[in-house]
């Protein structure tokens, strides 16, 4: 096995498209353990830890660009007001040395279909940045995931930021386990309004072989406050409402049984979630607050 | 490959570490600094915890290449060569310590705490010690023990 550390971006591109069977590193959060547990021997590990570019973020044209080397920690401690459902979710990820470590470009790279950033990104606008020598493209997180632990990325590429849309409304996130830490969410449900567009945009995790929306639940949800007038008004939101954008979530899904819950079980709980999360999102909009 | 790191104040040089070898594995069998265990190797249960610039990590979750020229603090460097850190004696202190194995681990992430947060609650406590798992003593001593640290920490001028 080889190891290395670039100091630069363009070096780090040059050992990936060297050897397609390189894996980079960031916290080790999931390669690692691979590694202690003799599941994956790559040919070479590529410490990305010391690439100054995907260390920061920046504001650019009303979105979040995240280097892909940011850690949960940093998005929980200087972007919660800016992406308060991608920082929701941070909060939920492992133990605080797993948040010290862990990147969102790395949850990303895994592609597990539990990885907490996936709902929040899918309910907002959010574009991976892919490099290779060949040169950068753009890919629509929706496109991203394409089977179980399994994305876009071609072998000579790595992702050099995310950007992600900055709330314009209110977003929340939930996620079903057996503990309130080091849980792999069981199910996980992301969801943002959207009101300058009147779009409920929505992210499901762990109830499908990728993360993904529910697409014609969110279709239903904006028809329904259209009709109602409900972004104007910020009046109640029925309940009947809730409890149908709910059951529609829950037709998004396509679970399995495994050991930590059973598919009709994730199907259930992401209804719920679906509801709850509409609800408390409906009521801070109310509030007018963000 | 050659790693060379500073662990708990002092140069080391660590060698043949292996590419994909974990920080924990090269601290305990190379660098002879044993008091990080090695127990799930996959992050869950924070007896590895070591900081590393200054924030705690897992260190089985470290790649040991990934440490070169960084700055490593372990439970061994707690103490001073007389006296043992006050979230140690604390420890001791509180009956903390059944079988100790998580001990290490607990340490550092109490260490760590307090030194953010002066006087913690106990939500902050359960909060910051999630990721440490003790399966003897049942937390309540632990929980005890950094607020006794926490407490004499404040009371020190």
């Amino acid at each position: 096995m080889d190891f290395a550390c670039p100091r630069t971006w363009a070096e780090a591109l040059e050992v990936q498209a060297q050897e397609p069977d390189t894996v980079p590193i960031c916290g080790g959060t999931d390669v690692m353990v691979d590694v202690n547990f003799d599941r994956r021997r790559p040919a070479a590990l590529l410490d990305l830890t010391r690439v100054r570019d995907l260390q920061g973020w920046s504001h650019r044209d009303g979105r979040i660009v995240l280097g892909a080397g940011v850690t949960y920690a940093r998005v929980i401690d200087e972007l919660g007001d800016r992406l308060p459902g991608l920082a929701m979710a941070a909060r939920t990820v492992g133990s605080p040395q797993i948040r010290n470590r862990g990147t969102v470009g790395g949850n990303l790279g895994a592609a597990s279909p539990a990885g907490d950033s996936h709902p929040p990104l899918l309910a907002t606008e959010t574009v991976v940045v892919a490099e290779s020598v060949r040169g950068a493209r753009r890919i629509e997180i929706a496109d991203f995931y394409t089977g179980v632990k399994r994305n876009a990325l071609e072998p000579d590429e790595l992702i050099r930021e995310i950007e992600v849309e900055v709330a314009g409304g209110p977003q929340q996130f939930s996620k079903i386990g057996p503990r309130n830490a080091m849980v792999i969410a069981v199910a996980g449900f992301a969801l943002a309004l959207h009101p300058d567009v009147r779009r409920v945009g929505t992210g499901l995790g762990s109830a499908s072989p990728t993360p993904r929306r529910a697409a014609e639940a969110e279709v239903f949800v904006a028809a329904e406050f259209d009709e109602r007038g409900l972004w104007e008004s910020r009046s109640e939101l029925p309940e009947s409402v809730a409890e149908e954008f709910g059951r529609r979530v829950g037709l998004a899904t396509e679970p399995i049984d495994d050991v930590r819950g059973s598919a009709a079980y994730r199907k259930h709980a992401i209804s719920v979630l679906a509801r709850r999360a509409l609800t408390w999102a409906w009521s801070d909009y109310r509030r007018h607050r963000l | 490959m050659r790693v060379t790191t500073t662990v708990n104040g002092q140069r080391v040089e660590l060698d043949d570490v292996w590419e994909g070898e974990s920080l924990m594995y090269a601290l305990r069998e190379r660098a002879g600094l044993p008091g990080s265990k090695n127990a799930c190797e996959q992050g869950e249960c924070g007896s590895c915890t070591v900081y590393l610039d200054g924030v705690p990590v897992c260190s089985c979750l470290v790649a040991a290449g990934q440490s070169e020229g960084r700055d490593i603090t372990t439970v061994e460097g707690l103490a001073s060569k007389t006296d043992l850190h006050g979230v140690q004696q604390a420890f001791l202190d509180a009956g903390a310590v059944q079988c100790g194995f998580c001990t290490p681990g607990l340490l550092i992430a109490a260490h760590d705490l307090i030194a953010r947060v002066p006087e913690p609650s106990d939500p902050d406590i359960r909060e910051a010690l999630a990721g440490n798992l003790c399966r003897c003593t049942g937390y309540e001593k632990i929980m005890d023990a950094v607020h006794l640290a926490a407490d004499r920490a404040g009371a020190r001028p």
